[in-house]
Parts: C-alpha cells; structure tokens; sequence
C-alpha cells in the first residue's frame, strides 16, 4: 500500500528526515516511536503533504502511484487521512459544515454523488456513536474552544467519517484520560478492515495494548533506527531510547 | 463645497423646515454656524488621519429631490429580510414615507414616529436631547447634519417596556432625480428598565454619487438594554458618514454591531458613554471592501464610572485596492475602576493592493483597571488551508470556507436571527462560487 524509500526531507534550510525507508501492506497497524524532535510529525506531515517540508531525495509510492506528486486534498481524496498531534481550530466553521464538505468531497474523488443532509445526519449519529461524542460538538466551530482532549476525538470522528484506506495517527494517545484512551482506541480498531492500514506515532506502550501493531519502528535523527514486532514497545518501554541512539546520531 | 451647504442651508430655514419649533430652528443655527467655522476636516486631524474626506468636500450637494418614481414596496424587499410583522419606518431620499412604514402592533408605551411629528406628539423628550447627545462643536458632520435637521426616526420606549420585535429604520437613497444629499437624523429614548432591538439600514436603489450624512442620538436609561445594529449597504458611488451616539445610565446595556460594505466613501462612528455604574457595551463590527472602496470605522467608549465592561470586537475583510481604517478608542476616566475593557480588531487582507489603517487608542486615567486591545493584519492562515485540504476539500473551496468563516465568526455575534442568517447568507455568497 505505502512504500517509503530514502526519504529525505527538509524545513528551511534544517534537514529533518535523512532517510526513512518504510513498507506498508494492507491489514497491518505500525507504531512509529522515537524521542521528541526525531522527526514522528514531519514524517506523518509529509505524508499529507504539508507544504513546510520540501522532499529533498527519495520516493514515496501509495498504492503504485507516485504520492509526492499529488496535492494534499488529492491525498485524502485517495485514502490518506492524518490525525494531528496538533489540531487545528477554524473559527466560525462549524464541524458539521466541515466534515460533510470533507466527505462530499472524497465521494466526489470517488465518482459517488453528494450524500443528501439527513442521510449524513444519520451518518454522523453512528460514527460519532463510536467515539462517545456529544453531538453539540457538531454545531461548535472546528476544533474552537475544545479540550485537548476533545480535539483528538474529534479527529477519530473525522477519521470514522472518512474512512481512509491509510490513516496516520500522529500522537492521537496524548492529552487521553485512560477512558478516551479506550473509546478512540476502540474507535480505530472497529475501523480497522483488511483492506486499510494505520501508522500510529505515540511515544507510550498503553496505547499499543489497546492497538496492537504489527510493527514497531524506532524514529531518531530522521532515521529509523530500529524495527521489530510488538515486543520492541515494551523493551523501550523498560529501557528507553538511549541504547538505540548511538548509531543514530550522525 | 461649504457655500453649497449655506446655500441650502438658507433655503431651508426660509421655507420653514416642516414646521419645527423655536428651539429646533436655533439649534440648526447655531449648528450651522459651527459647520461654518469648523469647514471639512483634512487628514491634519487626528480623527481623520486616514481618511480624505476631499471627495465629499469638493463636490456640491443639494438635497436629495424625490425620486423620478415612487419606490415600491417589491423594491424594498431585498431590504426587509423577510420579516413582515417588524415596525418599521422607511425613509425615501432622506423623507419620511408614510406608505412604505408600519408601525402597527405596537406595545403601549411605546412612541415611533418620524421626527416633524415627534415635535407634536413628544416635544418635551425632543427638545431634551436633540443636538444635545451628539456633541457637534467639534465634529464638522454632526454639525452639517444639525443644521439640516428635518426629518429621521424618533423612538420612544416608557419604562419597562419590552419591545419584541424589531424596530427598523430603514433609510433609501434613490438618486434617479438627479445626486444629492440626505442629512437623517434620528432619537432613541429608552427609559428605564425598557428593551428594544433597532435595526438602522442605509441603501441605495440606484447608482449616483449620493451623500447620505446621518445622525443618530441614543439614550439608554437606568438597567434598561438595547441592541442596535447599523447596516450601511449603499451605492457603489455613494458616500457615508453616519454617527451613533449614545449615552448609558446606570445598569444599561448596549448591544451595537456596525455592518459596512457599501459606498466609495463611508465613515462610521460609533460612541457610547458609560455614564453610570454597571453597565456593559458590547460594540461589534465587520466591514467587507473591494475595488477602491474606502471604509473608516471609528469607534469610542467613554468609561465614566467604575464596575462597568466593554467588549469589542471589529473584523474586516479587504479585496482590490480597498482601505479600511479602525481607530478604536477606550477612555477610563479617574473614577472607572474595575473597568473591564476588550478590544479586538481583526483584517484579513485578499489582495496585494488592500490596506488597512488599525488603531487601538487607550487611555487609562484609573488604576485599578483590566483593559486590553490587540490588532491583527493577515492573510488566510496556511496551517488551517492545510488542514481543510488534509480532509480533501480542495484548495479553492478551502479558501473560500476560511474567508467566509472569518466574517462568520463577528458575525455570529449578532442575536437577531433574521438580520443574522441574512448577512451571513449574504457573505457566504459574496465569498464562494456557488
Ligand atoms: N516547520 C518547521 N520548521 C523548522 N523546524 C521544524 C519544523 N517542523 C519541525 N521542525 C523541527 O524538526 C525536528 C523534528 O520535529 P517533529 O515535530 O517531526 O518531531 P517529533 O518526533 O514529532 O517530536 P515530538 O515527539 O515532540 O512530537 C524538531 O527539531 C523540530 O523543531
Ligand atoms: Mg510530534
């Protein structure tokens, strides 16, 4: 589905990612962890596109296709969603204006027709259902005055709106009470189909006990400097990033 | 021209100005007197630092003759969003016209009548308060506008009164007889404890280079609450300078909103006066320009007395090679502790060319005080376009969607729902394709 190749990729003149080489298939869950400032968000920003970031070498192919090549809407468009570690508030746009502009426009990506008002309406009951949102969030302004908290469910919501075929989930676990931690985890595993794939980025264990990945990769200095399978969590967990770092830092 | 304005000036005062009494008629000259002495500001004065008035100076404006034909009720309707059961009093060319109003419905206590019957049917509250809360010594327009006193709304709420439906105003300008100018000028009394929601608009039903220059005096009594809203919607050619002025006793609330879009040349001014202890003003505003408009907002809050707020908050959304100016001015006098004071201006500039004039002016003369003001200039914010187009809306309707809920956000303030959902509408449409 996803095939990261020597990714290189730069802020101004600051090289952030020095080649990240990462393979997704379909039906997989990968955790991406690594200390603060190794280069999690600017992986998953780059994926979506942020225009920030300048591709200084190597590809990134979705699903056969070059991804680099295409706008950000035309990446969600095609299946990508990212959940940001910092969402956005959009002051004076309400999220239900939002969210249904959103999928109108990924079916429209899809040659389906616009979903008419009520049948969205029922949508929106079953999937904020999902992540036990009160459905006044609806009519406030995106993300506006919500909790930190409440901004994170908000982006599982919009992710259960969208239903992307490969969705990145950029420290989604932080700022969760142990009770949201529970609802947006279960949140994404009932969204969880053969034919998707997740990449969580989270700097904590408990959150991989709720989804478990298939993969764990090691982020530091822009590379990945370890994989392994669901164990590796828990040994970082018990020791921590130092043992890894030293080949790392060039 | 200032000799055009004594010109008209004499010829007023010689038919006798639709019967107005003794008082009104000295007011007049000595307001005119005034305008003489003080002549059309330059950009040297401070208040007028940004704005050029020269385009109204230099050109000669009689009256406003009526229309080549009479407006209809169909014309208006664009104007009256959709509300049929309101009071409302229309004003054609600055005239009252009876068969265009109604005022049916309303509750006891209650007085709306256009000015020359007001001299009849309330003249101890009009020779009270004319010319007397809008200081024109120092201000040129008031004092043109005073000397052409002749006709406007005047309102009226007795004590406890509450008014359930909007009042509006609603001011004309059909130049098709040829440009001119129309100088309304308006009163509100509510007495206390009193409520009512007036709604001022200004129009054009045709293109011309009309001046309208209107006055509008507001006291607001003892605990009582008005919410007024000031639309000025003109011809493309028009010039407009209107002046809210209001004075609020004790325990009164005001709930102001300035919406600006027309005209080449528009000023508003919008003050209020916290005259006794606990009240609140909230003064609201969003001004959209395109072309060469130019759209001036001044606004000033006068803190007199202490345990009293003031919250605002201005928005402006620019195109082409218009300029806006905000000067928002707050005064805490000696005595206003525990004044609570916001202000907020906010612009969003489309264009290369559009420009905006921002300045917040306060001065705090109390100690014990909590005032702030802040002022921001920008384009769309890049981080909220990525995140709208990260969900898949593509880049223009992404665009689009921001600029509107710029507007949206000022203007989801306004609680009069049909004035409201008509404005936003309006600015939904003005910023998007479809
Ligand atoms: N737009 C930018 N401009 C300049 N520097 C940037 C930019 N974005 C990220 N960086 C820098 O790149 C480095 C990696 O940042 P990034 O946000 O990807 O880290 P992270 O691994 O997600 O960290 P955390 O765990 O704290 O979220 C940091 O040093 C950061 O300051
Ligand atoms: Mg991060």
């Amino acid at each position: 589905m996803l095939e990261i190749k020597n990714l290189h990729a730069t802020a101004g003149d600051k090289e952030i990612l020095r080649g990240i080489d990462l393979t997704v298939n379909a039906g997989e869950v990968h955790a991406v962890m690594g200390p603060n400032g190794s280069g999690k968000s600017t992986l998953a920003q780059v994926l979506a596109g942020h225009p920030a970031y300048e591709v200084t070498a190597g590809t990134v192919t979705y699903e056969g296709e070059d991804l680099l090549a295409m706008d950000p809407e035309v990446r969600a468009q095609q299946g990508i969603f990212l959940a940001f570690q910092y969402p956005v508030e959009i002051p004076g746009v309400s999220n239900a204006y939002f969210l249904r502009a959103a999928y109108n426009e990924i079916r429209k990506a899809r040659g389906e027709e616009e979903i008419d008002p009520m049948s969205f309406a029922d949508l929106m009951d079953e999937r904020m259902k999902l992540v036990e949102m009160d459905p006044a969030m609806l009519s406030r302004s995106v993300n506006t005055g919500f909790s930190g908290g409440e901004k994170k469910r908000n982006e599982i919501l919009q992710m259960a709106v969208l239903e992307p075929k490969l969705a990145v989930l950029d420290e989604t676990d932080s700022g969760l009470d142990i009770d949201a931690l529970r609802i947006v985890a279960n949140g994404v595993n009932s969204l969880k189909r053969p034919d998707n794939a997740t990449i969580v980025v989270t700097h904590y264990q408990r959150l991989l006990n709720y989804i478990v990945p298939d993969f764990v990769h090691v982020l530091a200095g822009g590379r990945i400097v370890r994989s392994g399978g669901k164990e590796l969590a828990l040994e970082l967990e018990e020791k921590g990033y130092d043992w890894l770092l030293e080949g790392a830092v060039a | 021209m200032i000799e055009s304005y004594l010109k008209g000036f004499e010829q007023l005062a010689s038919n006798g100005g639709s019967a107005a009494p003794d008082w009104a008629r000295s007011l007049r000259l000595s307001a005119i007197t005034r305008f003489e002495a003080l002549g059309f500001p330059t950009t040297k004065n401070e208040d007028w630092h940004f704005t050029s008035v020269a385009p109204i100076a230099e050109r000669e404006f009689d009256l406003l003759a009526p229309p080549a034909h009479r407006v209809t009720a169909a014309q208006l309707e664009p104007l009256t969003f959709g509300a049929t059961d309101w009071h409302t009093l229309v004003f054609v060319n600055g005239r009252y016209d009876a068969s265009l109003s109604s005022t049916k419905g309303l509750p006891d206590g209650v007085t709306l009548v256009p000015l020359t019957r007001a001299y009849e049917e309330l003249p101890l509250l009009v020779e009270q308060y004319l010319g007397k809360v809008a200081a024109y010594e120092g201000q040129t327009f008031t004092a043109l506008n005073t000397a052409f006193l002749d006709d406007g709304a005047v309102l009226h709420v007795g004590r406890e009164v509450e008014v359930a439906r909007p009042i509006h105003l609603l001011f004309v300008s059909d130049p098709s007889a040829g440009a001119g100018t129309s100088q309304p000028h308006n009163l509100i009394v509510l007495d206390r404890s009193a409520k009512a929601t007036v709604i001022e608009s200004y129009a054009g039903l045709g293109d011309g280079a009309y001046f309208t220059n209107v006055v509008t005096e507001v006291v607001v009594g003892d605990g009582a609450t008005l919410t007024h809203l000031k639309l000025q919607r003109e011809s493309a050619q028009a010039y407009h300078v209107g002046t809210v002025d209001v004075r609020q006793a004790r325990d009164s609330h005001l709930v102001q909103f300035s919406f600006a879009t027309g005209a080449a040349l528009s000023r508003t001014n919008i003050y209020t006066e916290l005259r006794g202890e606990g009240c609140g003003a909230t003064l609201n505003g969003l001004y959209l320009g395109d072309g060469e408009q130019h759209i001036d907002h001044q606004t000033r809050i006068e803190h007199v007395e202490p345990n009293c707020y003031s919250r605002e908050h201005y928005k402006g959304i620019l195109d082409g090679s218009a300029h806006g100016v905000f000067n928002g001015k707050v005064f805490v006098h000696p005595a206003a502790q525990k004044t609570d004071g916001k202000q907020t201006n906010n612009t969003l500039l489309l264009s290369e060319k559009a420009q905006i004039d921002t300045k917040p002016q306060l001065e705090i003369f109390a100690d014990d005080v909590k005032c702030t003001h802040g002022a921001t200039v920008g384009r769309l914010d890049e981080t909220s376009l990525f995140y709208m187009k990260s969900r898949g809306i593509d880049a223009r309707t992404a665009r689009e969607l921001l600029t509107y809920a710029f507007a949206a956000d000022v203007l989801e303030t306004i609680e009069q729902v049909e004035v409201r959902e008509a404005l936003e509408a309006a600015t939904l449409q003005r910023y998007t394709e479809h």
